[in-house]
């Protein structure tokens, strides 16, 4: 992709101080993300994906820190910023989409205050001003009769309305990164394809680079460029969305494939699970994270954390088993579903 | 084959009072004439957004709710009247797998305590060391270890907490199990590793299952039948390939065409029918045919008709107007 680098994370890692010890959230992340660019991230849950997103937005709270790394947005490093500097950022140039519709909006103020809030902290206007802008965003997420609707209250929307009226807020300012969090996980399937046609409409529309996180691979599938899977706070493997799912290169990422049916197919299909349980991170494995569940580790997995290989054109994956000496009889073959 | 658990226009409502002084009285009809049945070592899904009334047709089968109306036959027995104690035979008969697995489970009891409860209650072993035997069996069944009996839920991850949900629902040898979203709450390589338990589960025992769920392709891959619901009533019922591969209803057409499937590339050739608006409030719902206010075939007659249950193809049967000969 020749278009300009607007992220660049640059070996993130974010601990949280806990009583019983540091808990390794973030390990050695990097990534890039070009204008325009819909960035998927991956993983279960606990392995990172979203505090790499709240370390982005400097969204950490006590005793989560961000130990080591940068994070370039445009030239400069958020890292470094004060939390006043990064107000300005934070919902203006960067913002992000929570989870649950339910609970990222105020109950106690209308949808035309947050959204007005938002506008008028970053942007010199007036109320009347704000509120036509929050009007139009409401209109372009697809909300009927936008005037009224600001005077609502949250409880008297709908989960999908919710969504889409915090979809408003955080497109309000024109951002040039969406960071959008599980954005579909907490609504029923039809109104999830309501959504993510909205973001596509919304992403040709503006332009806007999106890093989104799920742990849908349809969704996945549907809507990225690029995918990054996470596994016990590190990337496993950086692919394009037709190369991840066509030739998947990482141990973790073939068996997360092929333990998700493909409602497509008409022969009844074997899942196969990946046996065991995701590694406790105030005490990670001294090797790959992924070592004890997987059904190729050998030795060297135990004791040492593999590289992040280049396994392909912008194709990356963290296995031993693609160090560049490793014999091609050894290397993953994945069988044909 | 007759069916092992059948369901006869069953119908659950909820009432709503409001006004203090003028008492008004709302219904919901959370459960609204729906009729199906499930035989002997078959597995029928029931799909549908949230609120559409699936988790409440488990729930009043097993009489967790007082059914308003209609008919619950088990093994056939009708059991809509019976009493607390001449249900308790079928308690024995018909579990239930809970979606969430860290409420379902009480944290002040030991793993050994929470299995034991159900072989007290309903006395299937004879002796304590009968019962210790069966407990550590029963823990090897769903993949855990026997010491892990005298630990407490807290110590246990979220896959591990549902195995021991399915232990429990296991030890008194169930002849049928509801699992009301067992993997919903599961990370995605966890959720099959608990689908394939339960459908090795089956295999051994023959039990019949109702699996209800909102994950639309993990039901297809479980279920031998599906029941497609929507604002509380059935729209489709029929075998899974067929209900997948020709969707009939229109809400069915829709509701299948949102699954994201993960294959970029299929991806990019589907074309997704987007349902405009969201489902209409249970208290009030449309007249006619409930999904008319979504439906793009939407005709004059569907506001004024309920459309009933008509069988189509072999078992397949669907309530719209359309199918009408």
């Amino acid at each position: 992709m020749g278009k300009e680098k607007i992220l660049e994370v640059k070996g993130l890692e974010t601990s949280f101080f806990t009583h019983l010890g540091e808990v390794q959230s973030v390990r050695s992340v990097s990534f890039d993300i070009h204008k325009g660019e819909v960035v998927g991230i991956v993983g279960e849950s606990g392995s990172g994906k979203s505090i790499t997103c709240m370390s982005i937005m400097k969204l950490l709270q006590h005793p989560g820190k961000i130990k080591h790394g940068e994070v370039i947005f445009k030239g400069e490093d958020l890292v470094k910023k004060s939390p006043k500097e990064m107000r300005k950022i934070q919902g203006d140039e960067i913002s992000m989409i929570f989870q649950d519709p339910m609970t990222a909006l105020n109950p106690v103020y209308t949808i035309g205050n947050q959204m007005t809030e938002v506008i008028r902290a970053h942007k010199k206007i007036s109320q009347k001003e704000a509120e036509k802008i929050a009007i139009k965003m409401l209109e372009a997420v697809g909300i009927p009769s936008p005037e009224q609707r600001l005077k609502n209250y949250p409880h008297e929307f709908s989960g999908g309305m919710r969504q889409r009226a915090i979809i408003a807020m955080a497109l309000s300012c024109e951002p040039e990164l969406l960071i959008a969090d599980e954005p579909t996980t907490a609504l029923d399937v039809t109104i999830q394809a309501q959504i993510l046609d909205l973001l596509k409409g919304l992403r040709e529309k503006l332009d806007t680079s999106i890093i989104f996180i799920t742990h849908d691979l349809g969704v996945i599938a549907e809507l990225c460029d690029k995918v990054i899977v996470m596994y016990g706070g590190m990337v496993m493997e950086e692919a394009s969305v037709v190369d991840l799912f066509k030739e998947p290169k990482n141990p973790y990422t073939i068996g997360l494939l092929k333990s998700v049916p493909n409602p497509e197919t008409l022969t009844k299909q074997t899942l196969v699970p990946i046996a065991g349980s995701p590694p406790d991170m105030l005490n990670p494995p001294k090797g790959c994270a992924f070592c004890n569940r997987c059904e190729y580790a050998v030795q060297k997995c135990l004791v040492e954390v593999p590289k992040l290989y280049d396994v392909g054109k912008d194709h990356k994956s963290r296995c031993h088993l693609y160090h560049p000496d490793t014999p091609n009889e050894v290397k993953i073959k994945r069988e044909v579903i | 084959m007759a069916y092992l658990l059948e369901v006869q226009n069953l119908k659950k409502y909820f009432t709503k009072t409001s006004g203090l002084i003028k008492r008004e009285e709302k219904h919901i009809k959370a459960v609204d004439n729906v009729s199906f049945g499930v035989r002997k070592g078959e597995t029928l899904g029931l799909v549908g957004e949230s609120g559409c009334g699936k988790s409440t047709t488990g729930r009043t089968i097993l009489k967790l709710y007082k059914p308003t109306s209609g008919k619950i036959i088990f093994d056939g027995v009708d059991i809509t009247n019976f009493s607390e104690k001449q249900m308790l035979p079928y308690r024995k008969k018909m579990q239930m797998i809970f979606q969430d697995p860290y409420a379902s489970l009480n944290s002040r009891m030991t793993i050994s305590d929470i299995i034991g409860e159900a072989i007290d209650t309903h006395n299937v072993a004879s002796s304590k060391s009968e019962k210790s035997d069966m407990i550590a069996s029963l823990l090897q069944r769903v993949g855990l270890m026997k010491d892990h009996a005298s630990r407490y839920p807290h110590e246990f991850s979220g896959g591990q907490r549902q195995r021991i949900g399915i232990a429990r629902a296991l030890a008194v040898n169930p002849e049928f199990i509801i699992c009301d979203e067992p993997i919903s709450a599961l990370d995605v390589s966890i959720q099959a590793q608990v689908v394939n338990m339960l459908e090795e589960i089956q295999q051994e025992t023959g039990m019949g299952y109702l699996f209800i769920a909102h994950d639309l392709s993990m039901v297809k891959h479980i279920s031998n039948r599906i029941g497609v619901m929507y604002l509380g009533q059935l729209v489709e019922i029929g075998n899974s390939d067929k209900l997948y591969s020709n969707p009939t209803h229109p809400y069915t057409k829709a509701l299948l065409s949102a699954i994201p499937i993960p294959d970029p590339e299929s991806e990019k050739s589907k074309s997704r029918i987007i349902l405009q608006g969201d489902v209409p409030s249970p208290l009030n719902p449309p007249s006619g045919c409930h999904f008319r206010t979504r439906c793009q075939y939407c005709m004059e007659r569907c506001s004024i008709e309920e459309p009933k249950l008509k069988t189509i193809d072999g078992d397949h049967q669907v309530a719209c107007h359309l199918f009408d000969k």
